[in-house]
């Protein structure tokens, strides 16, 4: 079972607001499904290379050329909540 | 129009002999829409406009004889996690409500080349998570074979949108069956592609090394033309490849089908049990040899996915700030600073499954659990693709059955994540190890059906399409 102090620490890693009677429902779920996944631990993995991804992956590179200038860029800008000469504006943080 | 004995085949046929406008098709698959889907809640979002004009451009096109695209006319419904320029793209969330799609997805920009018409939108659940569309944060849609279960999911807007005869076919996305499961309980043909061989360019990311987009469709023939339309290596997808097609022609008195003695356990409803187990048989009484296999590791493959999909889930959705993606200042929660800011936003938009796997994979990412949770579930997930290679070195398809359950009632597993994570258990470790797999109905229960899945190694759609045809005929 994990604390409701983890819980808590959590959801501030992730930048989600939980209210008070939340923090125990999320302490309750997720305590279960972690309980659910300690059934990995019956496995050895002592000589396994993790698979990180279906594919090999290799870098697969390509010229650092601008595209799509102009209309794409006015799109993403009009998504935006608030936009100052062309920046997106957000709270001052310090 | 009768629509619902049409194919995308049958419908291009009636097209080409000039038997029916696409204006016409159009304009009788709206007009389906408008009347029937208040029962159904398939579509987010509707392009009637937009898809009449295309449809009066397409007419044009044939009616100057020009070179005529291969899906030209034929009208269709993507999941609203997949973008297409200047239309809504919800993924299913409050978050995203007022976003609209800055560009086309590549799947998108190749359908609409092949002269496809896009009738709307499809609900899902909220960010693919789910199994039953009823973790959308906007309605939830209902199986068109009964109305009181769920259509499954996440892409169950798709699935029941084929399924009710709103379009030719559905665009979905697969991270741990999301196309499969729900084309199994709306009685249609899904296909999830090998990683990597359609491109994810516009698809809102779940989980990035299990995402893939498929078709929906109602028979395995038009699976198979969708699916040429949207396959190809994309310079917008780094993880996407050229198709290494293995067409080597096959008879069915030759192939080798491995069923997985592990995925007929416990759990499995008795019918569905039996229904697949007919399907089986009526491939050995056409010639071929049929096996046991096994996959030793499958039982892992819930928890080791539980793992690898909430942490690759917790990394993507971080971008969702509430400033970027089409909340206006207004609706955007008051606060002092910026940090409050992104906890309001993300505690009010996120509904629970989503804000429940953002913390289960910022859980198994966090110091002190890296390891023994997430690099051990890699390394199991290694273990899981190994099964597979093993098994294919004796069988050249495994047979399973798509869901171990009938479609089911909405409410039933929606308090309890667990319970949903299951029905997903015959359809993940396919993501895990990256192969292509089909679905499609073999059978009957009542009005409920059942689907078989059809398992390959990687690049065998050809082989999948063509034994899953023989059934069909």
């Amino acid at each position: 079972m994990i604390s409701e102090k983890e819980v808590k620490h959590i959801a501030k890693l992730a930048r989600i607001g939980l209210k008070e009677k939340e923090v125990k429902k999320f302490q309750k779920e997720l305590s279960s499904i972690l309980d659910y996944i300690e059934k990995l631990k019956e496995v050895d993995v002592s000589k396994v290379e993790p698979m990180f991804h279906p594919r090999a992956t290799k870098n697969v590179f390509r010229k650092d050329e601008a595209k799509n200038k102009g209309e794409k860029i006015s799109a993403l800008l009009e998504a935006m909540a608030e936009v100052k000469e062309n920046y997106l504006k957000v709270k001052k943080i310090i | 129009m009768e629509l619902s004995n049409l194919t995308i085949t049958k419908a291009r046929e009636l097209i080409l002999k000039k038997e029916i406008s696409v204006f016409e098709l159009t304009k009788a698959y709206l007009e389906k829409i408008k009347k029937e889907d208040k029962k159904i809640f398939a579509f987010l979002t509707l392009n009637e406009k937009g898809a009449l004009e295309r449809a009066r451009e397409i007419d044009e096109m044939i009616f100057e004889k020009r070179e005529i695209p291969v899906l030209a006319g034929i009208p269709c419904a993507i999941k609203d996690n997949i973008l297409v320029e200047g239309m809504r793209c919800t993924a299913g969330s409050k978050i995203l409500e007022n976003y609209f799609a800055p560009y086309d997805a590549t799947v998108v920009k190749k359908i609409k080349e092949a002269g496809a018409i896009i009738l709307g939108k499809t609900n899902l659940d909220e960010f693919a998570m789910g199994s039953s569309t009823e973790n959308s944060a906007f309605f939830k849609t209902k199986n068109p074979l009964d109305l009181e279960r769920v259509p499954g999911g996440s892409s169950g807007g798709s699935a029941a949108a084929v399924a009710a005869d709103f379009c030719l076919f559905a665009l979905g996305s697969d991270t741990g069956g999301s196309i499969r499961q729900p084309a199994s309980f709306c009685e249609i043909v899904g296909l999830k592609p090998t990683y990597g061989t359609v491109s994810r360019y516009g698809l809102i990311a779940f989980a990035s090394s299990l995402d893939q987009i498929g078709p929906l469709t109602k028979t395995v023939k038009d699976c198979q033309i969708v699916f040429e339309v949207i396959k190809g290596e994309d310079e917008m997808d780094s993880t996407s490849l050229r198709f290494e097609s293995k067409n080597q022609s096959f008879e069915i008195k030759d192939l080798k089908i491995g069923v997985p003695k592990e995925y007929f356990v416990e759990g499995m409803e008795k019918e569905v049990e039996e229904a697949i187990k007919k399907a089986i048989e009526k491939y050995e009484k056409m010639g071929a040899t049929i096996l046991e296999i096994s996959l030793p590791h499958t039982e892992y493959a819930l928890p080791c996915y539980y793992i690898i999909a909430p942490s690759e889930a917790s990394a993507n959705l971080a971008r969702y700030d509430g400033l970027r993606y089409g909340l206006k200042k207004g609706e955007r929660s008051k606060s002092e600073n910026l940090l409050e800011q992104y906890f309001k936003t993300r505690g009010e938009k996120f509904g629970p499954e989503v804000r429940r796997r953002i913390m289960l994979g910022t859980y198994a990412l966090s110091a002190g659990y890296y390891e023994a949770y997430y690099l051990r579930a890699e390394k199991v997930r290694a273990l899981i693709k190994k099964d597979f290679d093993e098994a294919f070195k004796k069988v050249d398809l495994i047979f399973t059955p798509t869901s171990p359950t009938l479609p089911f009632k909405f409410g039933e597993k929606i308090e309890d994540p667990l319970k949903m994570y299951l029905s997903d258990i015959f359809t993940i470790s396919v993501n895990l190890a990256g192969l292509p797999a089909l679905s499609f109905p073999v059978g009957k229960i009542g009005k409920l059906p059942v689907g078989l899945q059809i398992i390959g190694p990687a690049f065998s759609e050809q082989k999948i399409f063509q034994t899953a045809q023989v059934y069909e005929s």
